[in-house]
């Protein structure tokens, strides 16, 4: 049982890094200035590497190798969120997801130092420091695109108020939500979300953004266990080309 | 002869890292652990640096192959997080080596790493210290661009972590 939970929860992150990565990544050549096509190129390469980190703990529990755990799932078998498979959209959307997103990130990370199963506070540890930066990029843009003009607000908040129900999603509940929080493994998602409401209002209220009323917002639910949108299948053939035509490949 | 610990710290000396052949992988701060059994099996215990560095593995191979070179020929090189990397890893001769380079050092700093030091760093040409971060990210994931605002010269440094 307590093994089973633990898996749950690596799948889960691994899966949202690894999806999230290849978005990033799509902006690689097509960023609106140089420095954002390096920024995203950069988050890609830190969030591949971070879901390879989980994914060998997988392993290490005897799951598949971690290229075939990446390359070799269909997309009722991946626990990423929708949120992290959308399309990138426009740069605003994309802003935007980064900071709902990595932000949750470097709570779950904070919280997950200190998990009661070693080998998670460890990668944990070490990974909070990287995502340090992904925060402080999203939360400047954030900051200066906010409460800049017109047009930048109104397509930031258009973007805010769509992603919102999708960030929600994020915190979908395990099926071994109690263990793991009875055994000191993870806080559990009801923990990170407070906290995230509260980091996240934090940096809309220096902007002339508005929190969207989370009350009545539905979540989009379903993808921790393989209900996902049309758009991550699609993703998942394009990772996989190379490996297809050449299991062996070495790049 | 019987090698200690400090004869391979100093083979590893010869190891560099390949985006900045000025730094010793020792002087980077990423071996963490040398043990020798006493059959002579060498362990070099690694971390990386960032966790999705594409030139830590190059970097394993790289210590393989120096031990070898160096005769020895039952090692394990181990990678893992047991022992995490931060920036106040890297050695005083490291930092210099960095700033001869032109690549700015990461401050150290107490416990706890704030938005303040992510975004503190010294002009590797002038040393003024009145510059401004322009991106977290530069043309590697241990790189900052900033912008030095007395010599008006864009500078990478390295990261703190």
């Amino acid at each position: 049982m307590k093994e089973e939970a633990i898996k749950d929860l690596l799948y889960k992150i691994a899966d949202d890094q690894l999806i999230l990565g290849h978005r990033n990544s799509e902006w690689t050549g097509l960023g609106p200035i140089l420095e954002e096509d390096i920024a995203f190129s950069s988050m890609a390469q830190d969030k591949i590497g971070h879901s390879l980190a989980f994914y060998t703990l997988l392993h290490e529990l005897g799951e598949a190798e971690p290229d075939l755990l990446a390359f070799s799932r269909s997309a009722t078998q991946f626990h990423n969120s929708q949120f992290t498979e959308l399309p990138n959209g426009e740069f605003d959307y994309s802003l935007i997801r980064h900071f709902l997103y990595d932000n949750a990130e470097a709570i779950r990370f904070e919280k997950l130092s200190h998990s009661g199963y070693e080998p998670i506070a460890k990668v944990a540890t070490k990974l909070k420091g990287e995502i340090k930066y992904h925060v402080l990029h999203a939360n400047t843009w954030i900051r200066n695109l906010g409460s800049s003009t017109e047009e930048a607000i109104s397509r930031l908040q258009n973007s805010l108020n769509s992603l919102m129900p999708y960030a929600l999603g994020m915190f979908e509940l395990s099926v071994y939500e109690q263990v793991l929080i009875d055994t000191g493994i993870y806080a559990g998602e009801e923990a990170i979300k407070e906290e995230w409401l509260t980091r996240i209002q934090q940096v809309l209220a220096s902007t002339e953004l508005t929190m969207p009323d989370i009350p009545s917002q539905t979540p989009m639910l379903g993808g921790r266990y393989g209900t996902h949108t049309k758009h991550l299948q699609p993703l998942l053939n394009e990772m996989a080309e190379v490996i297809k035509i050449d299991p062996t490949a070495e790049w | 002869m019987v090698l200690q610990k400090e004869d391979i710290l100093t083979l590893l000396e010869e190891v560099k890292d390949p985006e900045i052949p000025v730094l010793s992988l020792v002087d980077l701060g990423v071996i963490t652990g040398v043990d020798i059994a006493e059959d002579g099996h060498v362990t070099v215990n690694m971390t990386p640096t960032f966790a999705g560095c594409p030139a830590m593995d190059y970097m394993k191979k790289d210590v393989e192959q120096t031990l070898a070179r160096h005769g020895i020929s039952s090692y394990t090189v181990r990678m893992s997080f047991d022992d995490p990397w931060n920036s106040n890893k890297l050695t005083e001769k490291g930092r210099a080596a960095l700033k001869n380079f032109g690549l700015a050092p990461p401050p150290t700093y107490d416990l706890i790493l704030d938005l303040d030091i992510l975004e503190y760093a010294t002009c590797p040409n002038c040393q003024s210290t009145n510059t401004t971060m322009r991106s977290p990210f530069g043309p590697t994931l241990c790189r900052a661009l900033h912008y030095c605002n007395d010599c008006h010269q864009m500078f990478e440094q390295f990261k703190p972590l």
